[in-house]
């Protein structure tokens, strides 16, 4: 389990097993994939769909599901123009198969044994990797403190808000910052705007504690959420990023 | 939709590369050979909306690798990226 596997990547047959619907747009499918090596939280997987023409579309999508579980969750952002993501999000059936690759990364990742205070900063579905990184220190015993900023549209739009509330009632030195872009709810405590300055300074850890970081979403959100942080005074290279283009994902 | 909207990073061509070397190419390191930057492949800037994958450095953002597959073969342009440093597998 959780290592970077040396051998090659072949595409190989994945079936649906469980299917979840996390917002309006963002559903969680758990597929089984024969002889899956393990993965390492933050990993990817690519995805082929192939029509009857011969016709063929990858795309790559994070992996949610920690190294502990045995079974490959995604979760995917449904884009009304997307050539694969309306297919797997609302055509897939649980039985399905579907072709997929990996787990494939080795830059974007995080090892539940590093002691660094962690520093998650996502936009909208860029939340997916993270996810897949705070599932994994939920399940160690010695836990570096974690804080994770969670930037989305609107409420209903917030993946995995009822997990991330239970994972910090756990009280077990994770805090999540959210905020939203494009709504004020009533009640609503967390933040209304986008990413700036003031934010950055109110949730990153102090540059003297080295943090680790990571920083996931859309590209312009990852661009301003980087800049910031090196404003901020980190060194450039403690934050990795992974942008997913103009879209939720790449090409959809 | 701008072309620096549709930048991605090394971690986007993970797989790609992986089609082509054994070892997971993410965590490699390689140095430019416009301006010395080193810089883990996933931090490279990526432009996959050419006809073939188009890299560069994110120090100058000269062209580091250029990739190209189609009609079951590869052409490698890695004239950019003087060393590559990886893992032993």
């Amino acid at each position: 389990m959780g290592v970077i596997s040396p051998a090659p990547l072949r595409w190989q047959q994945a079936e649906l097993v469980e299917l979840m619907r996390e917002t309006p747009r963002v559903s969680t499918l758990s597929f089984n994939v024969m002889n899956w090596p393990g993965h390492l939280a933050g990993q990817h997987v690519d995805v082929r769909l192939t029509a009857e023409d011969g016709y063929e579309a990858e795309r790559s999508y994070s992996i949610a599901s920690p190294p502990e579980q045995r079974s490959v969750a995604l979760t995917i952002e449904r884009l009304d123009d997307g050539e694969v993501s309306p297919y797997l999000v609302g055509e897939l059936k649980i039985g399905d198969k579907i072709e997929l690759r990996g787990p494939i990364g080795g830059y974007f990742v995080w090892r539940a044994g590093d002691d660094r205070p962690l520093l998650l900063v996502a936009g909208g579905s860029g939340v997916v990797p993270l996810m897949a990184m705070l599932r994994h220190r939920a399940t160690v015993s010695h836990k570096s403190p974690a804080r994770l900023l969670l930037s989305s549209r609107t409420f209903d739009d917030i993946i995995y808000r009822e997990e991330l509330d239970r994972l910090v009632a756990a009280n077990d030195g994770l805090s999540v910052f959210s905020t939203l872009t494009r709504e004020k709810p009533s009640g609503w405590k967390g933040y209304t705007r986008r990413i700036d300055a003031e934010m950055v300074r109110d949730v990153a850890w102090p540059k003297a504690q080295t943090p680790a970081v990571f920083v996931c979403g859309p590209t312009p959100f990852v661009e301003s959420a980087a800049n910031l942080l090196v404003g901020f005074g980190y060194d450039p290279l403690w934050v990795k990023t992974e942008r997913f283009g103009a879209t939720g994902t790449p090409g959809g | 939709m701008t072309i620096a909207e549709m930048m991605l990073d090394g971690n986007a061509i993970g797989g790609l590369l992986r089609e082509i070397f054994v070892a997971e190419m993410t965590d490699a390191r390689g140095t430019c050979a416009y301006c010395g930057a080193v810089n883990p492949v996933g931090r490279l800037q990526v432009y996959v909306h050419a006809p073939g994958t188009v890299v560069r450095c994110p120090a100058c953002e000269q062209v580091v690798m250029r990739i190209v597959r189609g009609g079951g073969r590869y052409w490698l342009d890695f004239s950019g990226t003087r060393t590559l440093e990886l893992r032993e597998t």
